[in-house]
């Protein structure tokens, strides 16, 4: 019942969210406000992150391909394939469904604990979709570059670590990534990431938007928060994968 | 004006208001006090609108609260101040950017006339203009209430409520925030709901006093009668402090 409960508030929520703007002035304000704080701030962490994987994945490639039958080839082939299909969409999800999920959802929560969210509704401001909307939009409309982003970090790592391990030359790992290259996967990354994102920013921030208590409940909540946003990114990995690509 | 009728409101099975009826009168302190659990803030929060009441009415001067449609809730919304027990102030932004914010997102007010309004206000609760740029969460607790207090009345409201807006405060401050929003209530003839527990305050300006007990209205009055009431609920919770014990007797 509990499960039902929280599916119906959610849409009831959504519903809310999209309702029209009071003045649109003050939400595209708000929406540059998020673009900033949850999408330009997540750049370090994704490149980084990217950089390390991509490195990583070339070197264990290798490691696993190293037969005199495989050509090198296939060391650039499989990380590009494994960066533009899995890493740079879904493991990138999870991973900034931690950072960027959980700031909502204790930004919120900590605006209804301290009835900042009550103080917007006596003012006559629809609560839900001034502090929601523009989550939303912003993280939406950022995950497809961060996905670009890694994508191309990742490659690199994997160019220059490859290189500096002496498991791979820079001319074979080149050769390897422009092998057998696939655009629709690019395509369907960037399918997923618009989906990604909007749970990433929406189921956080229905637990932030109906905590009750205090700092340990606001706690408790963004806990929540991330592991079911984690598992609808990969049910939704599943399901979009299963339509797109096979 | 605000009137409320036979006013019902139970949480699971627990009913915290049964059937308070009272009357909030305009250019006047109207408090509402009791007992901590007593249902104050739930009288004040359905008030508001922010809880739906299971039976009774509500008015606003003619207009049934209670019978509006969210468009309407959110018109009169715009005529409603609220201080909240911890100022409730937006902590991502200025203080003067807190007073702005109802101008920003209902008027049609140039920047100019905004800040006009916006200094108008914190001079009336006495912030000085070198704390305008400043975060909440850089200003005392005493600051936070007359900022909140500046942003609760930058639409210029009907309406003022209140919940506990001196807790947390000394004795003095808290002084200094009960005579402000009296002051406030009469310059700008608002009608004025004061939720308290502090006795200090209903001796300072009670003008109209609500007393309500586990969820009943138990006594009506004004500051200059609640000493002098036979109510027995009204006095064991006046006369636990000892100080109006001896005020009742005169002594000093």
């Amino acid at each position: 019942m509990g499960f039902f409960f929280h599916v119906g508030r959610y849409f009831l929520m959504l519903k809310r969210v999209f309702a029209k703007p009071e003045k649109h002035k003050m939400y595209i304000k708000q929406l540059f406000h998020e673009i900033d704080n949850l999408g330009v701030n997540s750049v370090g962490i994704v490149v980084i992150i990217s950089i390390f994987i991509g490195g990583i994945m070339t070197i264990q490639y290798a490691y696993s391909m190293a037969n005199p039958l495989y050509p090198t080839t296939l060391i650039g082939l499989g990380t590009r394939d494994t960066l533009l299909l899995e890493f740079s969409s879904t493991i990138l999800a999870l991973i900034l469904a931690g950072k960027i999920g959980s700031n909502i959802t204790s930004e919120i929560g900590t605006m209804r604990v301290t009835e900042q969210i009550d103080s917007l509704e006596i003012m006559g401001v629809n609560s839900t979709s001034y502090l929601i909307l523009p989550k939303v939009i912003a993280v939406v409309f950022i995950f497809p570059f961060l996905y670009i982003l890694s994508v191309f970090f990742g490659l690199l790592g994997g160019l220059v670590t490859g290189s500096l391990a002496g498991v791979i030359t820079m001319q074979q790992y080149l050769e390897g990534i422009q092998w057998l290259f696939i655009p629709y996967y690019v395509t369907f990354s960037i399918i997923k990431m618009f989906v990604f994102g909007f749970l990433v920013a929406s189921v956080p921030a229905y637990f932030g938007y109906y905590v009750h208590g205090g700092a340990l409940e606001v706690g408790k909540a963004s806990t929540k928060a991330v592991v079911n946003t984690n598992i609808l990114i990969l049910f939704f990995d599943l399901i979009l994968t299963r339509l797109l690509l096979t | 004006m605000i009137e409320v009728k036979n006013l019902h409101k139970a949480f699971d099975g627990d009913e915290v208001l049964k059937g308070i009826s009272s009357r909030f009168e305009k250019g006047k302190t109207n408090l509402i006090i009791g007992r901590s659990g007593s249902g104050k803030t739930v009288l004040l929060k359905s008030i508001l609108g922010l809880y739906d009441v299971d039976s009774g009415e509500i008015w606003y001067n003619d207009l049934n609260f209670t019978e509006t449609n969210e468009r309407d809730r959110k018109k009169l919304r715009q005529e409603i101040g609220m201080v909240f027990q911890g100022g409730a102030l937006f902590d991502s932004i200025s203080v003067e950017e807190n007073v702005r914010f109802p101008l920003d997102m209902f008027t049609t007010m140039t920047y100019g006339e905004k800040q006009n309004r916006v200094e108008f206000c914190l001079d009336h609760v006495n912030i000085e203009k070198k704390a305008f740029k400043l975060n909440p969460s850089e200003i005392s607790g005493g600051m936070q209430k007359r900022v909140a207090i500046a942003r609760a009345i930058a639409l210029n409201p009907k309406y003022l409520f209140c919940d506990e807006p001196n807790s947390g405060l000394d004795p003095e401050t808290a002084t200094v925030i009960d005579k402000l929003i009296q002051s406030l209530t009469k310059e700008f003839q608002m009608t004025t709901i004061i939720n308290t527990h502090d006795m200090n305050s209903v001796i300072e300006i009670g003008e109209s006093v609500l007393f309500i007990s586990n969820g009943e209205k138990e006594w009506v009055g004004t500051k200059n009668e609640i000493l002098n009431s036979e109510n027995k609920k009204l006095n064991d919770f006046i006369f636990a402090n000892k100080l109006y014990a001896q005020l009742k007797k005169g002594e000093k």
